[in-house]
């Protein structure tokens, strides 16, 4: 029998599968479907130091093969998820990652200090939302900027440390290389593409933030080749992302170099999706004689 | 179990007014827990997002949902044919509310007449106030009267019944009535939960945009302020679609 059990940073994951922050809330939604176990971690929707209650609506608008989300963070805040969510989600057998951001370098910095002094398992620094004022994606979208929170963070950070990066940059590489050098753990990549669209009825952007996040399989091959990229730049590993919304998706997304994968909009279609994944990279394994996950991981053959 | 979602058959695919289609299908399982008012997430072939679309009617193993073609993917739902099957998610969200001994007031507009069917069903002798553009959208007339309601039509044009707005007939049958629960556009909605300000009770059924169904993407937000509770952003998807009139901040 195949193993699907990865390891990122000394923390066990019994599958590969990570439910992706913003997708997913706290949890308690999709545990009406089956147990949280089904994945090897839940990331938390994005939690930031005080209460947040997001952008107005209309905060979502389908594209071809994707969707745009602008929900501006809505979140009960950091204190809220420490003492309402944080056990119950413990209590799931499964690894749960803290998904932080922040309007300020100290906004992130007091997060991983309160987390730190937790029983969460990874904290995830989210430096590239799209859908904030300020903050966000601001200091995801250059190396200085990137070194800068990755630096500050690790001081105050005691647990594994992976950096969310935005595919909304030139040179996503030098970025990660970045994170790498001060400090992070792992890297998760992508978050959303920026994008637009126009009700021709009203002549109105959609969405009532103007702009919103790509995601879904429209954005699979950008994080494909981004994954690579940053596969071939770093050491730490690679939690992959973008539009995974089959097993034969996340097989590829291993072979260009993520060692984890987090699946988000494609639980919107189908909250089953996890379960089925799973079901066919074990098969896909079993198929190809590997007896681990771990062996695709960046095992692509580039021409 | 609340909810879940499974294969449907889908049983029968009609036309019943302009661009408007009327759905029955089965399922076993998950029928018998809807609830009046509550909706369901419909996996559409070829679209990455479900299309929410409220339970008009329901028995112990099927549901009916009236749904109006807006767009691409209500577009593909129409031409389904009977004997398809369809990947629904249901029952979905907080409905209405209805309790014995009160007289109920159901009132709608347009492809908001849908989830007052199985709701009126619920209640003794209601009153159902129905309006709509022009007489060729009127739908479920007969379905209203089957259930035993007093039916009252009214459209924006006159072409059929009384030639005017919802509000202008329940304005004159307040007294008949203990509650109101309303389903339609964002002013009528409005424009109801304002005649029935301070004289009797009001439910509203909202629509939003969603995406999870389930209250986990967060969304379908509406800012709501609960009874004796702190302003915030409510998931219509799950706190809602009904909610009290008074909780709800029309004009955000």
């Amino acid at each position: 029998m195949s193993d699907l059990k990865v390891n990122v940073c000394g923390v066990e994951f019994n599958n590969p599968l990570i439910a992706a922050s913003g997708t997913f809330g706290f949890g308690r939604e999709f545990s009406e479907f089956y147990p949280l176990s089904v994945f090897g971690g839940i990331s938390s929707k994005g939690i930031t130091l005080s209460a947040r209650p997001g952008n107005p609506s209309p905060r979502i608008a389908e594209t071809e093969s994707g969707i745009l989300n602008a929900v501006g963070l809505q979140n009960p805040g950091v204190d809220h998820f420490i003492e309402k969510d944080l056990q119950w989600l413990k209590e799931q057998n499964t690894v749960v990652i803290a998904n932080i951001a922040g309007n300020t370098a100290e906004d992130y910095c007091a997060m991983a200090e309160k987390l730190s002094d937790t029983d969460i398992d990874f904290v995830e620094m989210n430096i590239s939302c799209p859908n904030v004022k300020s903050g966000g994606v601001q200091f995801g979208t250059s190396c200085e900027s990137v070194g800068a929170i990755t630096d500050a963070v690790r001081k105050h950070c005691k647990k594994p440390l992976m950096v969310k990066l935005s595919p909304n940059v030139t040179d996503i590489a030098s970025i990660a290389k970045s994170a790498e050098y001060y400090g992070a753990d792992a890297i998760s990549m992508i978050n959303t593409l920026t994008g637009m669209r126009i009700d021709i009825n009203t002549r109105r952007p959609i969405i009532r933030n103007n702009t919103g996040g790509l995601s879904g399989a429209a954005v699979f091959p950008v994080a494909v080749r981004m994954v690579n990229q940053v596969y071939n730049a770093v050491k730490i590993p690679i939690i992959g992302m973008g539009g995974i919304s089959k097993w034969q998706d996340a097989v590829e997304m291993l072979l260009a170099g993520a060692t984890a994968l987090q699946i988000g909009t494609v639980l919107f279609n189908d909250p089953y999706a996890p379960v089925k994944i799973n079901e066919g990279l074990r098969n896909y394994l079993d198929e190809n004689n590997l007896s681990s996950v771990t062996e695709l991981t960046g095992k692509v053959q580039l021409w | 179990m609340k909810y879940d979602t499974r294969p449907f058959k889908l049983l029968k695919n009609e036309q019943i007014a302009d661009g408007i289609f009327d759905w029955t299908v089965e399922n076993d399982e998950l029928c018998r827990l809807a609830q009046c008012g509550q909706f369901a997430n419909i996996k559409v072939p070829s679209k990455t997002l479900r299309r929410p679309i409220s339970i008009c009617d329901a028995t112990d193993t099927t549901l009916r949902f009236v749904f109006q073609v807006k767009g691409e993917g209500t577009e593909i739902m129409s031409q389904m044919k009977a004997g398809d099957t369809v990947e629904i998610l249901a029952p979905l969200g907080h409905g209405f509310t209805i309790e014995e001994g009160k007289r109920y007031c159901f009132v709608g507009g347009g492809i908001g007449v849908p989830p007052l069917l199985y709701s009126a069903k619920q209640t003794e002798n209601p009153l159902v106030i129905t309006g709509f553009r022009n007489k060729d959208l009127v739908i479920l007339q007969d379905d209203f009267r089957a259930a035993g309601a007093e039916v009252v039509l009214t459209t924006d044009d006159g072409s059929a019944g009384v030639h005017g707005f919802v509000t202008d007939v329940l304005k004159e049958r307040l007294d008949d009535i203990d509650v109101v629960c309303a389903c339609g556009p964002t002013p009528m909605l409005k424009a109801v939960a304002g005649v029935c300000r301070g004289k009797v009770e009001c439910q509203v059924s909202l629509e939003e945009r969603m995406g999870c169904g389930i209250g986990a993407c967060l969304v379908c937000a509406c800012k709501t302020k609960p009874k004796d509770g702190e302003e915030f952003m409510s998931q219509v998807c799950r706190h809602g679609p009904v909610y009290n009139a008074e909780e709800v901040f029309f004009d955000v």
